[in-house]
């Protein structure tokens, strides 16, 4: 089906089209037929977006790395310390809470953001009528600028019995929750407000995958007697294998760089348990309000960029073994 | 891809973004100085811009040669140092006090001696204050503008509710606690808050550590520091936050507060009583829309051997990357805005009325920069412009010189606070918070901080 080499929005195509059809004869490349073939006002074409993409993204990866080399707070001059930062940052006693933090964030982000999309997007291709007002109602929270729906959901989740949750909780007889304001459920609320934001682009996805799904199988099913879990888990499930495989590692890789709930709501407290990575690089960076240790936090941000590529790298073979039985 | 359309189009989209890139650089030239100054945070009441518009154009008038360009600018932790190294700082800006002594020493700060001593006013400063801004050779870095020392804030509007007298605060902190736990059980509202992140929590727990008579850090004199969170006081002080928190449930619901927070709790009136800066009610009237008639200050308690009260400020200083030129009139500046209105009649009175035409605060209860009596001077010439209900402070007002002032501590200052954050958190979230041990943890981190170079 794919390769590992193609980019996710490729591999999505594939999964739900069947391939094309015969390919064109190649020609004997030249540089005249390059620029014949108008390879010159691609490369023009090109220019800009290379330009952009070499200041704003290119040239700073390189920076950081050259940095994490470095002990530099950016105001006094840089100096080599090589392996220095990393071993800082390793011998931290918070980078341990960081990471479990954070594996915490993505395991029940996994666990419970992961699934309620697909069960939506399920639930709204039944629908008969109003499945664009289901959508855009769906899409909505991801229309919200990120910030406000955190600052918004910091006054929901005000602790006092007269908070909006906890008054809401109170109509069905539940206590007032400590939501953000405990160590136990601090982290729970971050994921509940990280899920409500993000399930909307999720639906949609699944709802344009689910439309590939052949018709036939669900009636030969339901031929066969099965309820609609088992259709489900029988037909729609292996059919969407391919979109689901990607969505899963978008949504890891996307989890273990959480920066903004935290940030805003908590500060990665209470008493350190929602600092995650993304957030202990920033407190390495910008705490220290005469020059922060720069050289520490793109060492840390080095790391996570090779463990994220490690874990995709793997993902990408095991799963091709899988798609491709 | 052919035509030459598409490649014209091709040319002009790479030119247009080559243009757009130039047009970032700065530019203009009028023959004036230009002069950028920081004015207020963002978000600040407009009527403090109207004011400054105003002292802008008294200061051109009597200085043709200088343009004065307002800056929005607060002093950030995290932002600050981003924007000292990437040179994005106004010319005039104002650093607090715990950062001076390390921006001079990094030469991120302009050498202002010449200045100061040509303007006449150098022995005025308070000692102790100036010392903080010199470096050894005592060469002068910056103008102390503004000090101020730790009080008590409290909601008049409550105390009335919960049947207390709001003009007799409490004076120990036993008072406090009782008055803390009437307050929660009268009003529902929490009693007593205290800040707890972005480096605030140790700032505060500091303050009511030094109010018990405990010091977090000793300067060694030679350049090192030995860190002393471990001690009476600040076991006392967390103690006192455990009894309010966990055993009279007086502290509220919400333990995740800043400055910026702790204040907006305040004002919506969800506090009952909370330590900070004594020069508070200008934020909270400019920033935060209190009602004026609702506030009160007074001193924190100070109880056991050798209390204080945990003092600090700022200082306007100029970039270092100025010429000579803007360098003197940025000193004209700082003298005008920030230096005048202490020192002489006219300057004062026009500051003030320039200020209360504008419905901005007059008269916050600060600690003088210059001597006792220019203070009391100033607050003589302005007596008929303030606007701040100082009735209301008296308790701060009449007591604070019976306290001993004592300067937050210099080393590594804001990665301890930091540091502290936790525990206060920790005390403030979790029942069974064994308090010695965070101190222990806590003593053992910053002393690392504090050791590492």
């Amino acid at each position: 089906m794919t390769t590992t080499q193609e980019p996710p929005a490729l591999a999505i195509r594939a999964a739900i089209e069947p391939s094309v059809g015969p390919q064109r004869p190649r020609r004997k490349r030249t540089p005249a037929t390059w620029v014949r073939g108008g390879g010159l006002s691609t490369l023009l074409f090109l220019l800009p977006m290379l330009f952009v993409f070499v200041i704003f993204s290119w040239s700073p990866i390189v920076q950081s790395v050259v940095m994490s080399l470095q002990k530099t707070n950016l105001l006094t001059p840089a100096t080599f310390v090589g392996l220095d930062n990393f071993a800082n940052v390793l011998a931290d006693p918070l980078l341990g809470r960081a990471v479990l933090n954070t594996l915490y964030f993505a395991g029940l982000a996994l666990v419970f953001g992961f699934p309620l999309p697909i069960l939506l997007a399920v639930l709204m291709s039944e629908v008969k009528r109003g499945k664009g007002l289901y959508s855009a109602l769906a899409y909505l929270p991801v229309v919200i600028p990120p910030v406000v729906a955190v600052l918004l959901w910091r006054f929901f989740f005000d602790a006092s019995p007269n908070g909006v949750f906890n008054s809401i909780l109170g109509w069905v007889g539940i206590p007032p929750q400590s939501w953000l304001q405990s160590a136990e459920t601090a982290m729970p609320s971050l994921v509940l407000e990280a899920t409500w934001a993000a399930a909307g682009g999720s639906i949609i996805i699944y709802l344009a995958a689910l439309l590939s799904v052949p018709p036939e199988l669900y009636d030969a099913a339901e031929v066969d007697g099965a309820t609609i879990w088992r259709k489900i888990w029988h037909v729609t499930l292996p059919q969407l294998r391919g979109v689901l495989f990607i969505m899963l590692i978008l949504q890891v890789i996307g989890t273990a760089q959480v920066f903004l709930e935290p940030y805003l709501f908590t500060g990665g407290g209470p008493n350190n348990s929602t600092i995650t990575v993304l957030l202990l690089i920033y407190k390495y960076a910008f705490q220290n309000s005469l020059g922060g240790n720069y050289g520490e936090a793109t060492a840390l941000s080095v790391m996570l960029a090779v463990v994220l590529g490690i874990l995709s790298f793997v993902y990408f073979r095991v799963t091709n073994r899988w798609s491709q039985s | 891809m052919k035509s030459p359309g598409k490649a014209a189009l091709a040319g002009f989209s790479a030119l247009a973004i080559a243009a757009t890139l130039a047009g970032c650089s700065a530019g203009g030239s009028s023959g004036k100085i230009e002069l950028r100054v920081g004015t207020f945070p963002a978000g600040a009441d407009p009527a403090a811009y109207e004011a400054f518009e105003k002292q802008e154009a008294d200061f051109e008038d009597a200085n043709p040669g200088i343009d004065v360009i307002g800056e929005e600018y607060e002093w950030k932790g995290p932002t600050f140092a981003v924007q000292l190294a990437g040179g994005s700082l106004p010319d005039v800006f104002t650093v607090p006090f715990t950062e001076a002594k390390t921006l001079l020493e990094n030469g991120q700060l302009a050498d202002v001696t010449a200045q100061v001593e040509e303007l006449g006013y150098a022995d005025k400063f308070n000692p102790v204050i100036l010392e903080g801004v010199q470096d050894k050779d005592g060469k002068i870095y910056g103008f102390p503008r503004q000090a101020y020392a730790m009080g008590l804030h409290y909601n008049r509007e409550l105390f009335t509710a919960a049947g207390l007298d709001p003009d007799k605060p409490p004076t120990t902190w036993d008072e406090v606690r009782a008055a803390a736990k009437t307050i929660s059980e009268k009003t529902g509202k929490a009693g007593f808050a205290t800040m707890t992140f972005n480096n605030t929590g140790g700032w505060q727990l500091t303050a009511q550590t030094v109010a018990r008579g405990g010091r977090t850090q000793v300067d060694n004199g030679d350049g090192t520091y030995t860190e002393t969170i471990d001690n009476e006081g600040t076991k006392a002080a967390l103690e006192f936050l455990r009894e309010l928190r966990w055993e009279d449930n007086s502290m509220g619901s919400n333990f995740l507060l800043d400055w910026g927070t702790i204040n907006q709790e305040f004002a919506a009136g969800n506090i009952g009583m909370y330590t900070g800066g004594s020069d508070v009610y200008t934020a909270l009237v400019r920033d935060f829309s209190t009602e004026p008639d609702i506030y009160g200050l007074t001193v924190i308690p100070n109880e056991g051997d050798d209390p204080g009260t945990l003092g600090g400020g700022d200082i306007a200083v100029i970039s270092p990357t100025v010429s000579d030129e803007e360098k003197d009139a940025a000193a004209k500046w700082i003298d005008y805005y920030y230096m005048q209105r202490l020192l002489n009649e006219k300057a004062a009175k026009f500051d003030a009325k320039t200020l209360a035409d504008s419905d901005q605060a007059v008269g916050t209860p600060v600690l003088p920069v210059l001597d006792a009596e220019t203070e009391a001077q100033r607050v003589g010439w302005i007596e008929e412009y303030i606007n701040v209900p100082r009735d209301q402070m008296t308790s701060f007002i009449d007591n604070i010189s019976t306290q001993k002032p004592v300067g937050e501590p210099k080393g590594k200052t804001q990665e301890i606070y930091a540091l502290l954050d936790a525990v206060v958190q920790a005390v403030l979230t979790d029942k069974n918070a064994d308090i010695d041990a965070l101190l222990e943890q806590a003593n053992k981190d910053a002393q690392e901080i504090l050791d590492a170079e």
